[in-house]
């Protein structure tokens, strides 16, 4: 009875979670416009998704924003990291909570404060202005997944590495790197999510200039969703659930062969 | 029979197939302090935590007072735990920590108050109510863990470990405390080390387990002196284990000499094995006839005494404990008094060492 | 000598976060510093800047404030719903078998990679009148309820949008939690209820904090939300901001209403350190 109530209560709040995508995917093969009457299968909307250049478009800004900005994200919060963990405690304490604001502050505050540096620096609204937004925001993610790893590190690695002659930069990439590496690439893909995800501060620091899906979907929401958006979140989601599966399936895999190995030694 | 608090009874427990404790059948005496000695992944956690009652066991059944505690949910249970890592609540302070039970009882506001302070007292943290968990040292932590528990006044106080994660000096201390405190409250407590010298210092009796068989049960003087088999001689201090037969009764023949021994009833010329502690050896350098003989091969300075290496004529290579220096390359013998020799049957630990050695010597 | 050498290597790793420290000072601290500075100014005649404090006298007048407490109340109550029914999904996901409990907390993060726009959208569909909900309740001989443009629809997809954000934190607080506690508070006799009570819940109390936190201040601040399952009946404070700043192009009164925001996460932040002595709050990731 307990174990029915914990399962049915679970399932409710799941089945909340997926409804409405399970709508848009369905409706995706709709063949009217309408997201409420069933009036007939139909790939339509799909081949009306795969002719639209601005749609092309969002997806394209989208992407390359998400990728260009996680990366570089990536690559100036592993060093901040790793130089912040070398601050005396004062500094750091100081650079952790700056770290911090965008993380706490409104996204709404954020935009608009970009916003306002951009109009007060008389830098053109578009699509350089909301990549340099996203490496903003995407950078604490980086600097809070790499930081503990440096904080669980033998700090004695590194000396042992200077101690051995190793020059600074190369004990950096050849001893320190590869310990935090976990770190750096659960960062990336946390930066990459956020920055695919987005809407609130590309809204504001892109005024229209430029579109990503999330912009894109928005302007389209007031008049009206064109279903190949439908379409185009079934694909996304299909894509999204082989990843995960791909990437579970591979973790178990392993999970499962090692204590194989160790009790045939 | 009413002077066993727990009795053990035929119990089994495995996970997911594997065996850890087989065929458990102990009694732990009231008012007793009992050690469960041996090496991690022996057991002797898994035996506390069936008296705790956070594990069931597979088969078999335990009495508490003579009465069955299976099934029976840990908070029903009287008896405390100290956990290995103390398990302090962090989001409450000292007093909090240790009145925790007796807020459950729902007594009442004074009481509680009186009988925290008592036990604070009683730890030696007399005004250390107020202080965060968090900012205590980890022997403090240790003395709230043991206050928190005793303070229920539990027929059985069980310990896991407790002292494990403090350094050497403060362990000592704690020791003798623990055995003060035993003794003054009158309580049974259940131990689990696997420290030898802990529980020889500690203990009224010592189950010395391993493979999730209790080997032997006594109290410590007894299984120093008379281990029952070649895994409890080696587990508690160091010794020469050799293998030997018994001729007849009293006599036994190892290390190509025969020696009068006080132990009896094997069959004849059973092979046994025979346990010498390092410290019943005196060597000397004045060899006469009678004596077992041999060359020093090394000596180590271990503060009390030295640790001395005899290579034998005879092959076998002896460890001696003694006071006095002697140097690599001297010649020494010794001779061995009856009292000197512990005679034990070869157990199925014994066997399954020599297959082990032979397996390893075939590769 | 020697030694000096050694430490000044060392210490040169600090120079790794230099372009970091840049990249706060102009997209971070600059952009705050632009905030205040528009809000305490007006463009005054000829384009010259004012120093003034009517922006702020302005943003804290009855009118806005009254949008203000509504968004509050909105979000206090969207939050309140989020713990309510996330803390029991939490629990349980931290008592299943791990295998099981790894796949059914993927189920939850799942629908945050599809475009909360989109589903918010489709949630639309669903509640409209005509929608599949009402054919479904008109099928069953139920009246057709007006769900849509309602403050009960806006909390509805507030809580939907916000909900893994308040089981995560809390999933993880369970996780990692010691389980030795509570098995020494049964030991000192606590029963399940006595347990949950006194310690299983007061020891997640940094992951209901992380959770309120990740679910109050958007909750507050959101328009899209509001604007596609509110219609234009109801505004809250994201929608002022936003109509302040790009339809009205009032960057100093806009930036007051910011400032007003920056003040409440303050005071949110601190309050919320405040329950959270410990500082647990690393569960924010």
């Amino acid at each position: 009875m307990k174990l029915f109530f914990k399962r049915f209560y679970l399932a409710v709040i799941l089945l909340f979670m997926y409804l409405p995508i399970g709508a848009l995917i369905v409706f995706s093969f709709n063949e009217s416009k309408s997201m409420a009457k069933w009036t007939g299968f139909s790939f339509h909307w799909y081949e009306q998704l795969f002719s639209d250049p601005s749609i092309a478009e969002a997806v394209w800004v989208t992407i390359s924003i998400a990728v260009i900005a996680s990366l570089a994200a990536t690559f100036i919060g592993t060093l901040a990291a790793i130089g912040m963990d070398n601050f005396r405690k004062k500094s750091k304490n100081v650079m952790v909570n700056l770290t911090y604001i965008p993380m706490v502050n409104a996204e709404i505050v954020t935009g608009i404060s970009l916003l306002l540096l951009f109009i007060f620096f008389n830098i053109p609204r578009g699509y350089w202005t909301m990549l340099l937004a996203h490496i903003t925001f995407d950078i604490p993610f980086v600097i809070f997944s790499v930081l503990p790893k440096l904080r669980q590190m033998d700090p004695g690695t590194y000396e042992a590495a200077l101690d051995m002659g190793a020059k600074p930069a190369y004990a950096v990439r050849k001893v320190i790197l590869p310990q935090i590496v976990p770190g750096i690439v659960t960062g990336f893909l946390l930066a990459f999510t956020m920055s695919f995800d987005d809407f609130m501060i590309s809204f504001f620091t892109s005024q229209g200039a430029t579109q990503n899906l999330s912009t894109y979907i928005y302007s389209m929401a007031r008049v009206g969703i064109n279903p190949m958006i439908n379409a185009l979140s079934a694909i996304m989601f299909v894509v999204v659930i082989t990843l995960l599966l791909v990437i579970n399936l591979r973790s178990v895999k392993k999970t499962k062969k090692t204590p194989q190995a160790e009790s045939f030694r | 029979m009413s002077e066993h608090i727990i009795d053990f009874l035929g119990v089994y427990k495995e996970y997911d197939g594997v065996e850890v404790l087989s065929n458990i059948n102990l009694y732990i005496r009231q008012n007793e302090f009992l050690t469960l000695l041996g090496p991690s992944g022996c057991g002797k956690t898994t035996l506390l935590r069936i008296i705790a009652g956070f594990e069931e066991p597979t088969r078999g059944d335990v009495h508490l007072f003579g009465e069955s505690i299976k099934g029976l949910p840990p908070y029903k249970r009287r008896v405390n735990t100290v956990f290995q890592k103390y398990a302090l609540f962090p989001h409450l302070n000292v007093f909090d920590n240790i009145a925790f039970g007796l807020k459950i009882k729902k007594m009442d506001k004074t009481a509680i108050k009186k009988k925290v302070d008592d036990m604070l007292r009683l730890v030696g943290l007399s005004g250390y109510g107020d202080r965060d968990i968090a900012k205590l040292s980890g022997g403090q932590q240790q003395r709230v863990a043991i206050a928190r528990a005793l303070v229920n006044e539990p027929e059985v106080l069980l310990l896991d470990e407790p002292l494990g994660a403090l350094d050497l000096k403060f362990r000592q201390e704690m020791q003798l405390e623990l055995k003060r405190m035993q003794k003054s409250l009158g309580i049974t407590f259940v131990y689990v080390t696997h420290d030898q010298e802990e529980a020889l210092t500690m203990s009224d009796a010592i189950a010395v387990m391993n493979d999730g068989v209790i080997q032997q049960l006594g109290p410590p003087e007894q299984i120093y002196n008379e281990p029952r088999n070649s895994f409890v001689a080696d587990f508690i201090g160091e010794s020469n284990i050799i293998r030997g037969i018994m001729k007849r009764d009293y006599f036994v023949h190892f290390a190509d000499n025969d020696f009068v021994c006080l132990d009896r009833g094997f069959n004849e010329n059973e092979p046994v094995q025979v346990v010498v502690r390092p410290e019943d050896i005196n060597i000397t350098k004045n060899i006469t006839d009678d004596m077992i003989t041999g060359t020093v091969s090394s000596t180590l300075f271990m503060g009390v005494h030295y640790e001395i290496r005899v290579q034998g004529d005879n092959g076998f290579e002896w460890l001696v404990h003694s006071t006095d220096f002697y140097d690599v390359g001297d010649r020494v013998g010794f001779t061995l008094e009856p009292d000197d020799i512990h005679v034990m049957e070869v157990s199925q630990y014994d066997k399954m060492r020599t297959d082990d050695a032979a397996a390893g010597a075939s590769q | 000598m020697k030694n000096r050498q050694i430490s000044g290597v060392i210490n040169s790793r600090k120079v790794f976060a230099l372009p970091y420290v840049a990249w706060i000072a102009i997209f971070t601290v600059a952009p705050l510093i632009l905030i205040l500075l528009y809000a305490f100014t007006d463009t005054g005649s000829g384009g010259v800047m004012i120093l003034t404090a009517e922006n702020l006298a302005r943003a804290f007048s009855p009118l806005y404030m009254t949008v203000f407490w509504r968004s509050v109340l909105m979000a206090l109550i969207a939050t309140a719903v989020c713990l309510l029914l996330g803390y029991p999904v939490a629990y349980m996901l931290s008592r299943m078998k791990q295998s099981r409990a790894a796949i059914l907390s993927i189920l939850f993060i799942l629908p945050m990679w599809m475009n909360f726009l989109l589903r918010t959208y489709a949630w639309r569909a669903l509640l409209d009148n005509a929608g599949i909900i009402n054919q479904g309740l008109m099928a069953l001989g139920i009246e057709p309820v007006q769900f849509l443009y309602t403050e009960g629809a806006i909390i509805f997809g507030l809580v939907y949008n916000f909900l893994p954000f308040m089981i995560l934190p809390i999933y993880s607080v369970f996780q990692k939690m010691d389980t030795s506690c509570i098995q020494a508070a049964q030991d000192l006799g606590a029963n399940k209820w006595q347990t949950f009570w006194r310690v299983t819940l007061p020891l997640s109390k940094g992951g209901i904090v992380s959770g309120v936190t990740m679910v109050f201040m958007p909750a507050m601040t959101t328009f899209v939300i509001t604007r596609l399952l509110g219609g234009s009946h109801f505004m809250m404070y994201g929608d002022l901001i936003e109509m302040e700043f790009l339809l009205m192009s009032e960057w100093n009164f806009g930036s007051a209403l910011a400032v007003v925001m920056l003040i409440l996460t303050i005071l949110f932040m601190w309050l919320m350190r405040k329950y959270d002595k410990e500082g647990e709050g690393g569960a924010l990731l």
